[in-house]
């Protein structure tokens, strides 16, 4: 089978083809799976209080997406489509349970404030959609690009919302105290002019409407992704 | 300890799997455009929620937890197996979703007309194995506790779905800046919807007035020697100053 092809002499395609550079760049923006495709929206909201949350979630879901697409492109052709969903969930759970184990042993501190949301990662839409949508269609190289571009888009994402609630929500980033400090005794920044934290940012409310603040800003920057209600 | 209403009340409010938690926004986002759907998506929740959890609640007990297995042989006390509930607990989701499906289509054909083309939608359904995993982070002492739970949870995620597609019905005649169309106020009023319920947050639980007393006794600025009964919640809500105020 291998020597027909090779006899045709059709040209291979690049590793880094346009197409496939277009895998990786375009759920960045345009096609992002959080803002434009809808999926994985629970962890975006709830664990974006602390950029850190957001960068360790990013990571994670970012490896389970890249591994889960190359298995399941691995394994496209011997997976009978009725049982396809339950393949699916047993590669993600595995996928998902060596990812908590790792933080549960080297990053306890945020393993415990992430606390199900590790688990959650299972039933992330994100990883789902891209196992039916692409994966279960696509040869094993494309499907990594596909991978890593929306791994990439939520991680974006989910720190540029985190980069918001945590600087409003308690004036630090990554931890470092970026506007000053408000314990009483020894303020310095901004505090010490009166400035005080938005504690509303804190609270998952705002978390939506961050997101649907960001989503306003992008469909009005490019007109094509607008609804008809 | 949490009296099984307080669990039930605090899943619907205060503790709801849509404003407190996020669970199941992909198809709470996705199927909430009219009321009907948005139904029959709710109902299909609560019941898969309320067959799933308890079932993996038993699971949790008798299999997976540090010492779970001793039931079977003593030596077994310290197997902990549970780094595998993530995938016990999807497996029993899954294919508990398959056979609903199977029963609810042989028995009830007319439920099925109304729920089928949801479940296996539900499969995949944050707030489902999120049930089950918060059932797993706080420990509860009995199966009632975490059917009322469940139960609760599934009613608060009905409530919130079937709410948010009222309002995106009636919000198709009014005019919605271009850019904001669809997902975006979607997402704005699920926020605000969210903060109406933060709201009942300051509803105040049996557990919670227990533990203000206990604080109010340790408070060291008293500078008392008065023994504030835990139990005693009358004495709890009058608060410290008025006891020490007799007293002088």
């Amino acid at each position: 089978m291998s020597e027909g092809i090779e006899n045709k002499k059709v040209p291979r395609e690049p590793l880094f083809s346009k197409k496939n550079k277009k895998l990786v760049t375009e759920p960045l923006a345009d096609n992002n799976p959080v803002t434009i495709q809808v999926l994985g929206i629970c962890s975006a909201l709830a664990i974006t209080v602390q950029v850190e949350q957001g960068v360790v979630m990013g990571g994670a879901v970012l490896f389970v997406l890249v591994l889960g697409n190359l298995i399941i492109s691995l394994l496209r052709n011997l997976i009978p489509s009725r049982i396809r969903i339950i393949v699916q969930l047993v590669v993600v759970a595995a996928l998902v349970i060596i990812v908590n184990e790792v933080l549960k042993a080297f990053l306890p501190d945020v393993s415990e404030k992430l606390s199900v949301f590790v688990g959650l990662i299972i039933t992330n839409c994100i990883i789902m959609g891209r196992f039916e949508a692409f994966a279960m269609a696509n040869k094993p190289w494309p499907s990594i690009m596909d991978g890593i571009g929306n791994g990439l888009g939520y991680a974006g994402l989910l720190i540029l919302v985190a980069v918001f609630r945590e600087l409003f929500g308690s004036g630090s980033l990554y931890g470092v105290k970026l506007l000053g400090s408000n314990i009483p005794g020894e303020e310095w920044g901004l505090y010490t002019m009166g400035y005080v934290n938005n504690n509303m940012m804190i609270l998952p409310p705002m978390a939506l409407i961050i997101v649907g603040i960001i989503i306003w800003v992008q469909r009005s920057r490019n007109k094509s992704l607008i609804e008809e209600h | 300890m949490e009296t099984t209403l307080d669990i039930f009340i605090k899943a619907i409010f205060s503790e709801n799997m849509i404003f407190a938690y996020f669970l199941g926004m992909c198809s709470y986002l996705a199927v909430s455009k009219t009321v009907k759907t948005a139904v029959g998506l709710g109902a299909a929740v609560i019941f898969v929620l309320v067959v799933t959890v308890p079932v993996n609640y038993l699971l949790e007990n008798y299999l997976l937890k540090e010492g779970a297995l001793e039931w079977l042989n003593p030596a077994w006390v310290d197997i902990d197996l549970s780094f595998l509930s993530f995938i016990m607990f999807i497996a029993v989701v899954a294919s508990i979703v398959q056979l609903v499906e199977m029963l609810v289509e042989k028995f009830a054909p007319a439920l099925y007309g109304a729920l089928g083309i949801f479940l296996p939608l539900i499969a995949v359904n944050c707030s489902i194995l999120g049930g089950a995993l918060f059932m797993q982070d706080r420990q509860y002492s009995t199966i009632g506790d975490a059917t009322a739970f469940s139960l609760g949870s599934g009613i608060g995620w009905f409530i919130a779905i079937v709410a948010i597609a009222a309002i995106r019905e009636k919000i198709r005649y009014s005019n919605v800046p271009a850019p904001l169309r669809g997902l975006g106020i979607t997402f704005i009023i699920t926020g605000l919807m969210g903060m109406a319920f933060m709201s009942f947050s300051g509803i105040k639980y049996a557990d919670d007035t227990k533990k203000k007393a206990k604080v109010n006794v340790a408070d060291p600025n008293t500078n008392s020697s008065i023994t504030v009964d835990p139990g005693n919640t009358l004495n709890a809500a009058v608060g410290n100053t008025n006891i020490i105020n007799k007293e002088d």
